[in-house]
C-alpha cells in the first residue's frame, strides 16, 4: 500500500494534542494506523505535548503518592490483540463493523450511493460511504472539517487519486469534484464534523447540477 | 542519579516511584485543570496517570522515549478517555510508540533526550501568536474551530499558524531524524 494524501499538519498536530472531535479523531486514528509516515510525523508531535507538560506551573498534590498494587508487571499496555486490524478496516474501526464491508447494512441514499453511520462517542458524525463506479462522492465542503478515508477503491479529483489508505483532509473552501473509479465500488469512512445528512448534499449537487 | 523512570523500568524500584510521582503528579494535575477537570479530578487522573506509569514502566524500558512525552500520551489518553468512555481508539497512541519503536534504530535512542530539548527550545523560540494556538490545543484541548472563536481569528489562519508552529519544530529536529 503507498499512501499518497495524508492528514494535514494542523490536523495531526490537533490529534497528537488530544483536542480533535471524536469522529475526526476515528478517521485520523485509523489513518495513522495505516500509515507508518504519519506515525513517524506523530511521535514528533506527542514531544511538543512533552515539552508543554513539563513546563507547566506544578499545583500541589492533596495527597501523598498512592500505596502500589504490588511490584510493576510486564503489563503491555491494551494488548496487541486489540490493535490488530481485519482484512481492509486498520483496528481503530474494526471493531465497529462486524464481519467486514462485505457485511454491512447499506442504507441507500440516492442512485449508487450509500451510507452506513458508525455508532460514536464525542462530537461529530462518523459513516461508512460506499459509490458506484464513475459517480461523485458526496461532500458537504462546507460547515465544518471533514476527512475521507479510502478502504477499498478508489476516487480523484483535481488533487490526484485517492486509494485505500490515502485520506482527504481539505480545508471546507477548497471546491472539488470527487468522482469514483471505473473499477468497482468506492468505500470510504467519513467523519464530519458538523452532521449534515447527505441527503441534503445530494439534493443540492442535484441543484446545482441543473443549473439552480 | 541515574533517571528514575529507568530506574522504575529495571528495577521496579517503589523509591523511584514516589521521585517520579512528586517530579510529574504536580504537572500532570496542572494539565488536567487545563484541560477543566476540577482540582479533586485532576488529582485522580493524575494519580491514575502516574499508577499507569508504574504498571507499564516495562513497557518504557524497550522503548527509550522521552519520560515526559510518554507521561503525556498517558495522561492525554486517559482525560479523553474520561471525556468519552467509550470510544475505542483512545489507547493508539500508546500502541503507536510500541509499534513505532521496531522502526526505530538502536543507536537513535541516544538522541532522544536531545531532541526532546530541542523541541522544547524551538517551542520557546515561537512568536507569541503561534505558541497561544499550540498550547490551547495541546493544554486546553480545544478544536481548530474552537481556537478560532477563542482568539476572535478566521479558522484558516489558526491552521496556519500552526502548521507553520510544526514546520519550525520539525527543522529543529532535522539532523537528529
Amino acid at each position: 500500500m503507498s499512501i499518497t494524501h495524508h492528514l494535514d499538519d494542523a490536523t495531526l498536530m490537533s490529534f497528537a494534542a488530544g483536542a480533535l472531535p471524536g469522529a475526526l479523531a476515528a478517521v485520523a486514528a485509523a489513518h495513522v494506523a495505516m500509515c507508518p509516515r504519519c506515525r513517524r510525523e506523530l511521535a514528533t508531535l506527542e514531544r511538543i505535548g512533552g515539552a508543554l507538560v513539563a513546563d507547566l506551573a506544578p499545583v500541589d498534590l492533596g495527597h501523598a503518592a498512592p500505596s502500589l498494587p504490588g511490584p510493576a508487571s510486564a503489563e503491555r499496555g491494551p494488548g496487541a490483540n486489540a490493535r490488530a486490524g481485519v482484512g481492509e478496516l486498520p483496528w481503530p474501526i474494526a471493531g465497529m463493523v462486524a464481519g467486514g464491508l462485505d457485511a454491512v447494512r447499506w442504507r441507500r441514499l440516492g442512485i449508487g450511493v450509500w451510507d452506513h453511520v458508525l455508532p460514536i462517542a464525542g462530537a461529530g458524525k462518523l459513516r461508512l460511504l460506499k459509490v458506484s463506479p464513475l459517480r461523485n462522492v458526496p461532500e458537504h465542503g462546507h460547515g465544518g472539517a471533514e476527512l475521507t478515508l479510502v478502504l477499498r477503491g478508489s476516487f480523484y479529483d483535481a488533487t490526484g487519486r485517492y486509494a485505500p489508505g490515502d485520506v482527504a483532509d481539505l480545508d471546507a473552501d477548497v471546491a472539488h469534484q470527487p468522482v469514483t473509479d471505473k473499477e468497482g465500488d468506492c468505500i470510504c469512512v467519513v467523519a464530519s464534523e458538523t452532521p449534515e445528512e447527505f441527503r441534503s448534499v445530494l439534493a443540492r449537487q442535484w441543484q446545482r447540477w441543473r443549473g439552480f | 542519579m541515574a533517571d528514575p523512570l529507568r530506574r522504575l523500568a529495571e528495577q521496579a524500584d517503589p523509591a523511584a516511584f514516589r521521585e517520579l510521582y512528586q517530579t510529574y503528579g504536580p504537572r500532570v494535575k496542572a494539565y488536567m485543570m487545563r484541560r477543566g477537570a476540577d482540582p479533586a479530578t485532576a488529582e485522580d487522573l493524575a494519580q491514575e496517570t502516574l499508577l499507569t506509569v508504574w504498571r507499564r514502566a516495562s513497557l518504557y524500558a524497550s522503548e527509550k522515549g522521552s519520560a515526559t512525552t510518554w507521561i503525556f500520551t498517558i495522561a492525554r489518553n486517559l482525560r479523553i478517555d474520561r471525556l468519552r468512555r467509550e470510544m475505542p481508539w483512545q489507547e493508539l497512541p500508546e500502541g503507536r510508540q510500541e509499534q513505532a519503536s521496531s522502526e526505530v534504530a538502536p543507536d537513535e535512542a541516544v538522541s532522544e533526550k536531545e531532541r526532546q530539548g530541542r523541541v522544547r527550545l524551538a517551542l520557546a523560540a515561537l512568536p507569541p501568536d503561534q505558541h497561544a494556538v499550540v498550547a490551547l490545543s495541546y493544554l486546553e484541548g480545544l478544536s481548530h474551530g474552537e481556537i478560532a472563536q477563542r482568539l476572535g481569528l478566521p479558522l484558516g489562519t489558526v491552521k496556519s499558524r500552526m502548521r507553520i508552529a510544526y514546520q519550525k519544530i520539525r527543522e529543529a529536529l532535522e539532523d537528529l531524524q
